[in-house]
């Protein structure tokens, strides 16, 4: 297996060792997804190897997943509604956002393992790897088991899109797929954006929980029910709002609590392009300011 | 062994100590606690506004479950973890072996490790949530001060009760050498049987009737309703007798496991 992996990696190794960063940015780029899609190959093969493990690992983290929403319903066993918004629109927020997350989290989300390695050192060894740091610490441990949170997120839609009660104009037709790819990005650089301050606080990983997994509880239920303060935090502070509950409002045609702009509801993909921003200066900062122990 | 309790006790207070040691990822932990505390009442709230009264619970009521609920899962390990981590790591080590030769009880030895580890829990990831709780929403903490006894003996029960099920999973391992799988399948039977994610109260019909005799009931659901002051007097005695029958239960059953694990282990290395 070994000899695959050097013959398609040692000729870009090498145009990329010569000119690192005088390279275009789009260059860059797609050497870091390829760098990505090579190392998650590698860590797919070896989780595949105990199929019967994978196949019961993906049913129970299914089952594990499918719990919140069941908690959703046994909620609207005992009402109708949870502020003014009804069991299908709640399952589209909960389907989006966990969707969201669910993909980042399978592309990504290893990233947060950063802390352990710089505490016992093994970064050190990532970056004097040809391939960028960040794309072998995304695809680090990469397994499709993860899988099992996005897939019980889009029965879920598929559900709530059937039952909605909503005037399909084409605006909001299109508004779906928008808010689902840009909600996975915004996610995603959440995920990395965290991951960096691990380089000046080792255990900041939990803190780093409470924004993902914490942000896509809050995602789940209506913005109606929260503080405006929140609401406006998860808007202007960490963009969480434009994962769903932005473009949520303007599908099933509610007002906005914050009673914002239109303009809004729209710009998930500004949100999404801004926070992808924030979060690659953070990480060349971060790894600027990173020094290894040397032992 | 004549000095056995003081050992069991100097077991507890280094688990206290080495705990206590962790302070930024407590800090942090303490953090998502507060987070998920707020996100999770603002919900409860607004389906007791829909539904006032639901369950026996008022609006304070209600609200407060979720902040004794967070301040407890940490603290009686409804998610697995503690000794398990431990215990997991010399099962991958073998180490597990000379655990089991010591002049200390196997038992005995991890469940004074974990009461250490939850006092300290419940000393911060305890405390905090539920003071943030208190002053961001409008809480019912109890009226009677002798609650706050009650609560403790309910919660040390629901300590012991959560190690009773966290190790007859750990001991799973001599059988399966990993016990990663069957952790898994528990996460998601405590979290929701223990009424972690819902009042079992709130449960449907006869899934509510067997999670109200199911032991996970004695991880949350029963020290909350002892804070709540939903058993007052004689009545405390129902969740507290519930919690001990579990407790006594679960440590006899973990002890046979033990016994059984141990001679497979002799017949192994004989």
């Amino acid at each position: 297996m070994a000899e695959p992996l050097t013959g398609t990696l040692a000729e870009p190794l090498v145009e990329h060792l010569a000119e690192p960063l005088t390279e275009p940015l789009g260059a860059r780029t797609r050497w870091a997804v390829r760098s990505w899609w090579l190392c998650a190959g590698m860590w797919m093969r070896s989780t595949m190897a105990y199929r019967a493990s994978f196949a019961l690992t993906l049913g129970a983290s299914l089952v594990t997943h499918s719990l919140d929403f069941v908690v959703l319903v046994l909620m609207f066993r005992h009402t109708d509604q949870l502020g003014g918004w009804t069991l299908p629109e709640l399952a589209f927020l909960y389907a989006t956002a966990t969707f969201a997350l669910g993909i980042a989290n399978l592309l990504v989300g290893s990233v947060d393992g950063l802390g352990a390695r710089i505490v016992n050192g093994t970064l050190d060894t990532m970056l004097i790897r040809p391939a960028p740091a960040l794309s072998q610490l995304c695809a680090e441990r990469f397994s499709l088991r993860r899988l099992g949170r996005p897939i019980q997120a889009l029965a879920v839609l598929v559900w709530s899109l059937a039952t909605l009660d909503v005037t399909w104009t084409w605006d909001r037709v299109l508004l779906v797929p928008a808010l689902l790819v840009c909600g996975c990005v915004i996610f995603g650089a959440i995920y990395v954006g965290g991951a960096t301050v691990q380089f000046w606080w080792g255990e900041a990983k939990e803190i780093q929980n409470s924004v993902t997994y914490g942000g896509a509880t809050l995602l789940h239920y209506p913005p109606t029910i929260f503080a405006k303060e929140l609401v406006a935090g998860v808007v202007f502070g960490v963009p969480l709002a434009f994962v769903n509950w932005l473009p949520a409002l303007h599908i099933l045609g509610r007002p906005d609590p914050l009673g914002l702009p239109t303009a809004f509801q729209y710009a998930s993909p500004l949100a999404a392009a801004l926070c992808v921003a924030v979060a690659g200066l953070a990480w060349r900062a971060g790894l600027r300011a990173y020094r290894g122990t040397g032992s | 062994m004549p000095n056995a309790p003081g050992l069991y006790a100097a077991v507890a207070r280094g688990a206290f100590r080495r705990y206590s040691t962790y302070r930024a990822a407590t800090l942090a932990g303490t953090f998502t606690n507060t987070v998920f505390g707020i996100i999770l009442a603002s919900s409860f709230l607004a389906l007791w506004q829909a539904r006032p009264n639901l369950g026996g619970y008022d609006q304070s009521q209600a609200v407060t479950y979720i902040w004794v609920s967070q301040a407890l899962l940490v603290t009686v390990a409804v998610w697995g973890g503690g000794f398990q981590d431990d215990v997991q790591d010399r099962f991958r080590s073998g180490d597990i072996a000379i655990d089991l030769y010591r002049p200390v009880d196997f038992q005995g030895w991890w469940l004074a490790t974990d009461l250490g580890r939850a006092a300290f829990q419940l000393l911060v990831r305890g405390t905090v949530p539920l003071l943030v709780g208190a002053l961001v929403f409008r809480t019912r903490m109890p009226e009677q001060p002798v609650t706050w006894a009650v609560f403790l003996l309910s919660v040390l029960l629901a300590v012991v009760v959560s190690f009773g099920l966290r190790f007859l999973v750990s001991i799973t391992g001599f059988w399966l050498h990993d016990s990663e799988g069957v952790r898994s399948v528990m996460l998601v039977v405590s979290m929701f049987f223990s009424g972690m994610l819902l009042p079992i109260a709130l449960f449907p019909g006869p899934l509510g009737e067997l999670a109200h005799v199911l032991p996970w009931a004695a991880l949350v659901q029963a020290p909350t309703d002892v804070f709540l002051e939903r058993r007052t007097g004689t009545g405390l005695l129902g969740p507290l007798g519930f919690q001990l029958v579990w407790a006594v239960v679960l440590l006899l059953a973990g002890r046979a496991a033990q016994l059984l694990a141990t001679r497979k282990v002799v017949v192994q290395g004989g």
